[in-house]
């Protein structure tokens, strides 16, 4: 546990990439084996299912603090990160341990059967020979995300640098559903991959947005233009009888989404599509809000199925008759897609279709009709681009309508969590029902951090009223707030769900009686909804 | 009548006509310490401790002001009054007020440990206790300084031989002197932003031990900087001021680094967890040892403070102030520090 405590803390005092690789580097060249893939596995959101619910954990850790759990809540909201509070107000440790990373870990997963009483024990216990950094460490296993700033690419550079394996290759062999409990790092990094790995997807290749004008992306005629649509970006695989459905969380959706199952009789085999899973209905994309109706449930009702069916409109090809693609050109990759939807004949799979354009003002006007048409935007691909991976700048773009915006009041502030903790960062914005201010939406993000500065300066200065972490404030500050879709909602009280709502502009110019009505509001629902 | 009323422009004793650390111009003033949210322009008298005199002239020019020794008490309309050391900052004070049989105590910013360089603080037994709270939260323990420092001496050192200039940054006055006083001269020289040498020069000759400093002024010579110290004030990050420097690792010393998300934010390359206000250790016991019945906190997390104080049978209550505690030490106070004397 020391010595991946101490990664952490390397990890977390800097700022600069090459320092973080640096630290892991180091720390996958020292690390026993089974520690590393531990590591591996909580870097890349492979933690060990939860064993103690957060409400026994924040119990006994205010219990062992001697505090009353209002005080602790309080330092909680304070902390923004629950782990982190445990560690800060635990009394120091009465005795130091030498147990590694992989074996507190197995005291964690082993604790899950346990009755209470035992639970509380093995909680105790390990607070009891951590000291502060092991103990967040530790407290982080237990309570959630281990997000620290390293991205699962940076990992796997590092890893790559230390085991003198390429870095691509490592993307694809870290991939896929395993977990430490039923592989080996010699078996998951080590060890040459035999044919018989179905399931394995292809790093997905991201495009950025577009922040140069169309005129320097050159002639009309090399780029191919599409739709883009407002879905999970998913990546279909067929090998050897078997169907495998991925989303670009890198998560196997197989089962969730069954109406995909039709495809394994008529597709044939070696075949990888890359694609937008999207709810699909009469010919039309439903909203997101309907797919999210379906994200996260993992039974499947029937009366699910009918009102948010879900298709897969392709726009890539990545493997064909278990040829890996992906360093062929779009324009060749395109052609054969085509033939293999065709072919397939099945209402789940479409072809994203291409929008034909000579000239970029013509395609700025499509892309103009892209609300109308349930989209977000145009997507372009250099006709001559390979498929990448990751995040690449140059041949891919999306091009994305500008988003709705309104202008509203800030009502309510919160603390923001981990980088942001101590700072008011989550708002709530209202707009105006004649002399009444009606709250609408949530954002949190689209400022600076000095913009955060200024504007908790002002919350700690204009609070009005606390509720446990929110605070009411003065309704004194105006905010262009920007969204991409606005749906009707019973939930909520403005009768209004945004979608992806989040600060565009500070309105310092604008009075507050200037911010938009709940009238306006509902003629954007009228037009948009 | 209070013996001390909570006034719009300040603590105010009626009896005695006199202010406590005002933020309104005043007549009269007695100061706990020279922050600029406690020792303000403008007042027609001053009264601090005897440390503290020089630091306020420097600070404020050329004012009227009067310097007492610690324990030695004066009368104001027949209301004594006396300066304890607070531990805060050299020259900080807490104020004991008494009249009638009544005892009140103004803690203005402390801290328990003794830093070697502030004064060591002692609890005043009294009957109502005003009290700081800016770290009144039990997420704010501090470690003792030696091992902070040793944190901060090889964070400089393995900084030093990799050729990279040590940049720390903490208030100029206080924190600045602190950390020189725990820095390891062995290690290398140490320079000063000008706000920084001033202060320290007046410091200095008052009579407190601190290292040799090197002013950095536009002569100094690039290659000189090269695994230094540099001690600058948290404004100077991000200045144009910093372009002189080739490759640095830049840390922020304060209580406020205790918390991993202020950490970040600040995207210093280290944050030291060292602060001149008591902790939540500090806070209750000194709390306790005044053997006081009612407590006021002043600034900091005064609420959930009251709160805990009233669980355990105390009887407690919050005076809005304007004064701020760490906050303009990461930048995040309303008002910026004032670096140079107006």
């Amino acid at each position: 546990m020391k010595r991946f405590a101490q990664l952490f803390q390397s990890l977390d005092q800097t700022t600069k990439t090459n320092q973080k690789v640096a630290a892991l580097q180091q720390y996958f060249s020292e690390a026993p084996d089974d520690d590393k893939l531990w590591t591996i596995a909580l870097l890349s959101h492979r933690r060990p299912r939860r064993s103690v619910t957060i409400s026994l954990v924040r119990e006994w850790a205010a219990e062992m603090a001697g505090l009353p759990v209002w005080l602790f809540d309080e330092s909680y909201h304070i902390v923004g990160d629950l782990a982190e509070t445990i560690a800060l107000v635990l009394p120091k440790p009465v005795k130091t341990s030498e147990r590694s990373l992989t074996d507190w870990i197995e005291h964690v997963i082993a604790l899950k059967d346990l009755e209470d009483e035992q639970k509380r024990e093995g909680m105790l216990e390990a607070w009891r020979s951590l000291n502060h950094r092991e103990r967040f460490v530790f407290n982080k296993l237990m309570t959630g995300g281990f997000r620290i700033g390293v991205s699962q690419k940076l990992m796997t550079r590092a890893l790559g640098r230390a085991t003198g394996i390429d870095e691509n290759i490592l993307a694809h062999r870290l991939m896929g559903d395993w977990s430490p409990q039923t592989t080996t790092f010699e078996e998951l990094v080590l060890q040459e991959r035999a044919a018989d790995d179905l399931s394995k997807p292809y790093p997905f290749y991201l495009a950025y947005a577009l922040d140069v004008s169309y005129e320097q992306l050159g002639p009309p005629a090399d780029w191919q233009a599409e739709r883009k649509w407002d879905g999970i970006r998913g990546q279909l695989i067929k090998r050897d009888g078997h169907l495998f459905l991925w989303s670009r969380g890198e998560e196997l959706v197989t089962d969730r989404f069954p109406e995909f199952e039709v495809l394994t009789a008529f597709m044939s085999d070696g075949i990888v599509l890359d694609g937008e899973i999207l709810p699909f209905k009469d010919g039309v994309p439903l909203t997101f809000q309907k797919l999210q109706t379906r994200i996260g449930r993992k039974k499947v009702t029937k009366r699910i199925l009918q009102e948010a069916p879900l298709i897969l409109m392709a726009y890539d090809l990545l493997e064909h008759e278990g040829e890996d693609l992906r360093d062929h050109p779009i324009r060749h990759r395109r052609r054969i897609l085509e033939e293999v939807v065709q072919s397939v004949n099945q209402e789940v799979l479409r072809l994203s279709e291409i929008i034909p354009f000579d000239n970029w003002p013509v395609l700025e006007q499509e892309r103009d009709r892209s609300r109308e048409l349930f989209s977000e935007g145009i997507m372009l691909k250099r006709l001559d681009s390979t498929y990448q991976s990751g995040r690449k700048k140059g041949d891919w773009w999306k091009w994305k309508i500008d988003p709705l915006t309104i202008d509203a009041v800030m009502i309510y502030a919160q603390q923001g969590h981990g980088r942001r903790a101590n700072l008011f960062t989550d708002y709530t914005f209202a707009v105006w029902d004649g002399d009444s201010l009606v709250p609408f939406a949530k954002a949190y993000s689209g400022l600076t951090d000095a913009e955060f500065r200024e504007i908790t300066t002002f919350v700690r200065r204009n609070t009005l009223e606390r509720f446990g972490p929110v605070r009411s404030v003065q309704p004194n500050l105006v905010f262009e707030i920007a969204f991409e879709g606005i749906q009707a909602s019973k939930r909520h009280k403005s009768g209004v769900a945004l979608r992806f709502p989040r600060m565009h502009r500070w309105r310092k110019d604008k009075h507050p009686k200037e911010a938009n009505t709940l009238h306006d509001l509902m003629e954007m629902l009228k037009m948009y909804g | 009548m209070a013996l001390i009323e909570f006034q719009k422009g300040g603590l105010y004793v009626p009896e005695a006509d006199v202010y406590i650390d005002p933020w309104r111009r005043v007549k009269k003033a007695l100061i706990t310490h020279g922050h600029s949210d406690h020792a303000r322009w403008g007042h027609h008298r001053y009264v601090c401790a005897d440390s503290s005199k020089a630091i306020l002239q420097h600070r404020l020019g050329d004012i009227n002001i009067r310097g007492v020794p610690f324990g030695e008490s004066f009368l104001v309309n027949g209301v004594q009054f006396t300066f304890y050391p607070a531990g805060h900052i050299v020259g900080s004070a807490q104020i004991k007020v008494e009249y009638q049989d009544e005892i009140w105590v103004v803690s203005g910013d402390y801290k328990t440990e003794d830093d070697g360089i502030s004064g060591a603080f002692e609890p005043v037994p009294c009957d109502v206790f005003i009290t700081e709270s800016t770290f009144g939260l039990p997420i704010y323990t501090w470690l003792d300084q030696s091992i902070i420092f040793d944190e901060i001496n090889q964070w400089w050192a393995t900084n030093r031989d990799a050729g990279v200039t040590s940049i720390l940054t903490g208030y100029t006055l206080g924190k600045a002197q602190r950390l020189l006083s725990g820095l390891d001269t062995s290690i290398g020289p140490i320079y000063t932003h000008g706000a920084i040498e001033n202060m320290t020069k007046v410091i200095r000759s008052s009579g407190v031990p601190l290292p040799d400093t090197i002013r950095i002024t536009p002569e100094t010579p690039k290659k000189d900087l090269v695994g230094a110290m540099v001690v600058a004030p948290p404004s100077a990050t991000g200045s144009p001021w910093m372009k002189r420097f080739k490759t640095v690792s830049i840390a922020t010393a304060s209580g406020w680094m205790q918390l991993r998300g202020a950490r970040r934010r600040r995207s210093v390359d280290r944050g030291f967890v060292l602060s001149d206000h008591a902790d939540w250790h500090g806070l209750n016991q000194t709390i306790e040892a005044t053997g006081a019945s009612k407590i006021y906190a002043t600034h900091g997390y005064t609420d959930v403070f009251r709160r805990w104080l009233e669980s355990k049978g105390l009887e407690a209550g919050v005076v809005k102030t304007r004064f701020e505690g760490e906050l303009a030490e990461i930048n995040e106070g309303s008002e910026p520090e004032e670096e140079e004397q107006p």
